[in-house]
């Protein structure tokens, strides 16, 4: 009976388990597919579209890499990610470490304040900070787009940061304080060391907002060396009512790549847990 | 070594009062114990001279040097936090060592002193472990040996102890002394236990709404108490308070035994005592019960030494008495101890 009931669990355990895997990896696994699969089969409606009906081809990859300027927008996506993650660290920690730490009971509020202006949305923001972007003389490059972009991280990830910052007991820093460091010392040898899960995930959500953006990029860059990922494989394979699904396809795959890898590797860092034993 | 002195200092938060015009000042290297109920000030007085919280007004001097607008970093003092507050991410030697690499000191003579405070509170089979790894009393003992390695001037412990079981607090509220006398730095200890307070101090501060109320000798604290706060809460089971006319009688369960017992201790002051309840301790006995109508029944305790052998039991009035000596009178009003003889009332008992 014991074994039937411990089987049965396990077995629900399982089956959500997989349900929710193959939710989550079908994109994934279409994605794949269409990238391999040859236009004869991919526009065929009379084939089973789940799997390969005919040997794969690399026509697609072909295209898109020697067709169109992709690893130029690669290379634009990742300096702008590395930019606005720079600056997004820059501002954020600061304003995080002095709203918990100094703000009092209006920490919160201008906190949360500051989060609310995430949630303004880019269409309405783009025309005016179009005024910016050509007041600065950055038209047409991605340097608007590293200018922009941290007015949405920013926010974002201070108030993300103010909640890793405020599970550190003072008593720490104070004790840091004491043990002879400056409030910045502490705050580089101790409060920063103590929050690597919350800096971490700042740099991955930093880096994949900026990187999945598409309105500010498509409003402020038309030069085709200039275009990130997000914006340069649809406006290029894209013509008209044509798309070119095969390439589409394998864009979206070879720019998620680097992204899953970035995750993975910092999963384990992300699990908490980290601040035990410090106090008690 | 340094002295600490302290002269008239307030501190506000908001419109409240925490610390009220504070003046004291510490001996050369003596164990100071700040005494008081939670909330009476004094972790924030304690926090003010560590330079963690400013001072409203007043002064705070370190040395003969006036601190008060100084970082904690120059102060040259050591603080142990309740909590322990060990660096989580730093093993236990990155902890200990952690003060020193503050003053930029060489690899070698780090080395060195570290070694030197493992040794001395028994925990260099420790130096590689990270603070989750240890136990309570492993986790003091890292805070006392971070506190102690750079030979700080003044040591400011703040409810070391308290998280501690009971057993272990006594052991180590034994060789937290020891280290105390071995190093000779000036210590000033915040606790709200009085039986801590008495083990530890050289001089006990009792403190009740950001003031002081004695300053004294664990033996002056606790046989000559400045007034009725002092007298309530050193002590346990605490000093019995009899209302009589306009003062208070004040005497210690173990001054308040029978005529028998005390008898031959010179002028004894009598009372009519009805026992209600008799609690054997395994070692003293505590009997529970009232005073006599001229004393408004008033509830008070008495504690037997083991040594005393006088048969008593529940539901019985015995003839109880306190040597006029043991005797303390408090103003009724104000609560502070008056220094005259007792008022005239049942003659004294003599042998």
């Amino acid at each position: 009976m014991a074994d039937f009931r411990k089987l049965r669990k396990q077995a629900s355990i399982y089956g959500v388990a997989t349900f929710f895997t193959i939710f989550c990896a079908f994109p994934f696994y279409w994605m794949l597919i269409t990238t391999f699969k040859r236009d004869s089969d991919l526009f065929n409606p009379t084939n089973d579209p789940f799997i390969l009906n005919a040997a794969p081809t690399l026509d697609h990859l072909r295209v898109l890499f020697f067709h169109t300027l992709f690893l130029r927008y690669l290379l634009n996506t990742f300096v702008v990610g590395a930019a606005v993650v720079i600056i997004t660290l820059l501002v954020a920690v600061p304003a995080a470490y002095s709203l918990t730490r100094w703000a009092g009971r209006w920490g919160e509020g201008l906190g949360i304040g500051i989060f609310l202006t995430y949630l303004v949305p880019p269409t309405l923001l783009f025309i005016p900070l179009s005024r910016v972007v050509a007041f600065f003389g950055l038209t047409e490059s991605i340097g608007s787009l590293i200018l922009v972009y941290p007015t949405f991280t920013i926010p974002f990830c201070t108030w993300l940061l103010m909640g890793f910052f405020k599970s550190i007991p003072p008593d720490i820093e104070e004790q840091a304080l004491i043990d002879g460091y400056s409030r910045l010392g502490a705050l580089v040898k101790v409060v920063l060391p103590l929050s690597i899960s919350g800096l971490l995930t700042v740099v991955v959500f930093a880096f994949t907002l900026s990187m999945q953006e598409f309105i500010y990029a498509l409003a402020f860059i038309s030069v085709s060396a200039q275009k990130t990922v997000s914006i340069g494989v649809p406006t290029e394979l894209v013509r008209g009512d044509v798309f070119r699904w095969g390439p589409l396809m394998a864009a979206a795959l070879v720019a998620s790549i680097p992204v899953a890898i970035l995750y993975t590797f910092f999963l384990d860092r992300f699990i908490a847990g980290f601040t035990m034993g410090a106090i008690k | 070594m340094a002295l600490v002195r302290i002269t008239g200092l307030t501190k506000y938060f908001n419109d409240h009062k925490a610390v009220d015009n504070i003046s004291l000042a510490t001996r050369e290297g003596e164990f100071l114990v700040l005494l008081g109920p939670s909330g009476c000030g004094k972790t924030t007085l304690l926090r003010m001279i560590a330079g963690l919280e400013k001072p409203s007004s007043g002064e705070v001097v370190i040395g003969g040097r006036v601190v008060n607008d100084l970082p904690p970093r120059v102060r040259n003092i050591a603080m142990v936090f309740q909590s322990y507050a060990l660096y989580p991410h730093m093993t236990v030697f990155k902890n200990i060592s952690f003060p020193l690499r503050a003053l930029k000191m060489e690899k070698e003579k780090i080395n060195e002193k570290v070694e030197w405070a493992a040794q001395m509170f028994g925990i260099e089979q420790l130096l590689n472990r990270k603070p989750r790894e240890l136990s309570g009393g492993e986790r003091q003992r890292v805070a006392l040996a971070r506190a102690m390695v750079r030979m700080p001037s003044v040591f400011l412990l703040d409810e070391p102890l308290s998280n501690l079981d009971a057993k272990l607090r006594a052991s180590a509220r034994e060789e937290l002394q020891q280290f105390q006398r071995q190093i000779g730095i000036t210590t000033i200890y915040v606790t709200h236990d009085q039986v801590e307070a008495m083990g530890l101090g050289n001089r006990i501060v009792v403190m009740n709404h950001g003031k002081v109320r004695q300053i004294g000798t664990p033996w002056e604290v606790y046989h000559e108490p400045a007034d009725t706060f002092v007298a309530t809460f050193v002590g346990s089971p605490p000093m019995n308070l009899t209302e009589q006319g306009d003062v208070l009688v004040g005497f210690r369960p173990e001054s308040f035994l029978p005529l028998e017992v005390n008898q031959g201790h010179g002028e004894l002051k009598q009372f009519e005592f009805e026992v209600s309840l008799v609690e054997d301790l395994g070692g003293d006995r505590l009997i529970y019960g009232r005073l006599d109508e001229q004393f408004g029944r008033q509830r008070v305790v008495s504690r037997f030494a083991p040594n005393i052998n006088f048969p008593i039991e529940a539901g019985r009035t015995h003839l109880f008495t306190v040597p006029e000596g043991k005797v303390k009178l408090f103003d009724r009003q104000t609560g502070v101890r008056i220094e005259k003889n007792i008022p005239a009332g049942e003659p004294d008992g003599r042998d």
